[in-house]
């Protein structure tokens, strides 16, 4: 069987993979992790300027990438929906929307404490905190569009409209630190010229970003096969209530 | 072009006549920003400084009321169907009735605000602009309001579940009709270029937005 996205659209054959897959990548995962966190905490220095809070920067900055690359794999997961009508697509993007808020919900609050000692202040209406609340917001009525409609397939079309109308704030986040000067530093790694950060506080922190998008595809994974399950399940009992009905 | 026009004309004469809900969106208006004074203080260089804010949010607020009956009343009675299989492209069916809610919510909503703004101290000057700024940037609302109108059509508790979804794609039209009003009245700089973003939002999302209502649309019929 060679590996393809045609292939794993039958959601047996992708509950097979997904069952031969996890314990491995759960294994990476707490494997990148403690070599991470290790990093991060014990073997990193501290900055000249920040002290110790500066490992607050382990957990934010790749929560941060996943938090919004988590919106990109749903809205490319709408286009699946919408165009190909790839029948897991739709899963993938309901799975993927509450892992999204998880980690924008970490980003805003170990960002909130560590602009604390930083700039003095829990939160400030900056471009960049200002567009990632709106981030977290669309996850929010996501969630809530899919909670509200029944069927799934009609929930499923609708949250991949409102999810690519949706994505137009992604660019607007990543720049928006170039864009407006604010508060929030401008891109010190994934910039034109390389990153401005010092070799021994970036690998950790590339490090714990592995980490985290393990962990991500993990979780990722497991809430797609337990949907495809719930999904098994409603269509179990609204059989056997016909079945009931007709007898 | 001639079907969207007499359609455009039916949904506007349709909401005059029956009256209702743009009495009850404008008196949403009157009531958010009167009872503001009574949350900030009544002093009046703070309101003066908050009022084109406010004024855009109570705005936005009366807007979102009306805006799950873009399609509703014509879903409950059939006509949405009809207009469905007609020779008309559904995009252009939502595009007129977003059309009609900015002629029939937002316009009156709009020209209201100079009023309000005398409560607020708003600077007598500054009067044009916030009108003008409200015009132009109001049609992104209708149309936004349009894609979370076609959402939620036929869902319990729609209105609610409107509010969470389209509040948060409001907020660049919030900043810069509230930039334009503000660079307008206190400075520094030119009021124009915010205004032009503004004006950029709405022919962008009179564009688009229809695109997306159609293809929501297309799914609560199936």
């Amino acid at each position: 069987m060679t590996f393809s996205l045609t292939n794993l659209a039958n959601p047996s054959r992708f509950l097979t993979f997904a069952g031969a897959v996890i314990p491995w990548l759960a294994a990476l995962t707490v494997i990148l992790l403690g070599i991470g966190l290790y990093q991060a905490f014990f073997v990193a220095p501290t900055d000249y300027q920040q002290g110790e809070t500066v490992r607050i920067m382990y957990i934010h900055v790749p929560a941060a990438w996943v938090g919004m690359g988590c919106y990109a794999v749903i809205a490319i997961a709408a286009l699946g929906t919408l165009i190909w009508r790839h029948p897991l697509a739709d899963v993938a993007a309901k799975a993927a929307a509450p892992i999204g808020a998880t980690f924008t919900f970490v980003i805003l609050v170990t960002g909130s404490l560590w602009g604390k000692p930083m700039w003095g202040t829990y939160w400030v209406w900056d471009a960049r905190l200002t567009s990632l609340l709106v981030l977290f917001l669309l996850y929010l009525g996501l969630i809530a569009l899919w909670q509200s409609i029944e069927d799934p397939g009609r929930a499923g079309r609708a949250a991949a409209i409102l999810a690519l109308v949706g994505a137009v704030n992604l660019p607007i986040i990543k720049f928006s630190v170039d864009w407006w000067n604010t508060l929030h530093q401008p891109a010190s790694v994934f910039r034109a010229g390389g990153p401005t950060i010092d070799p021994a506080l970036l690998t950790p922190l590339f490090v714990m970003g592995g980490a985290f998008l393990a962990l991500f595809v993990l979780l990722h994974l497991i809430a797609m096969r337990a949907e495809i399950l719930r999904r098994r399940v409603r269509v179990l009992q609204q059989t056997q209530v016909a079945q009931a009905a007709l007898s | 072009m001639k079907a969207a026009l007499a359609l455009l004309r039916r949904d506007i004469a349709l909401a005059f006549r029956e009256g209702g809900a743009i009495g009850v969106a404008l008196g949403f208006y009157l009531v958010v920003v009167a009872i503001a004074p009574f949350g900030l203080g009544p002093d009046m260089n703070l309101l003066a400084r908050v009022a084109p804010g406010l004024l855009w949010i109570a705005l936005l607020l009366a807007a979102l009321l009306s805006a799950d009956r873009i399609f509703h009343n014509d879903y409950e009675d059939g006509s949405l169907d009809v207009l469905a299989m007609g020779p008309l492209p559904l995009a252009a069916v939502a595009a007129s009735k977003s059309l009609a809610h900015w002629v029939t919510t937002c316009v009156p909503l709009a020209l209201l605000a100079p009023v309000l703004g005398l409560l607020l101290n708003f600077p007598i000057d500054a009067i044009p602009i916030l009108v003008l700024a409200m015009l132009v940037g109001t049609p992104a609302v209708s149309f936004i309001a349009g894609i979370g109108a076609s959402l939620t059509l036929g869902l319990r508790r729609s209105g609610l579940l409107l509010a969470l979804l389209v509040l948060p794609l409001y907020v660049p039209v919030l900043i810069f009709g509230v930039s334009t009003i503000s660079a307008a009245v206190t400075g520094p700089g030119s009021p124009w270029p915010p205004f032009l973003m503004l004006c950029a939002i709405s022919l962008a999302s009179m564009v688009l937005a229809p695109l997306a209502a159609a293809a929501a649309l297309r799914n609560s019929f199936r």
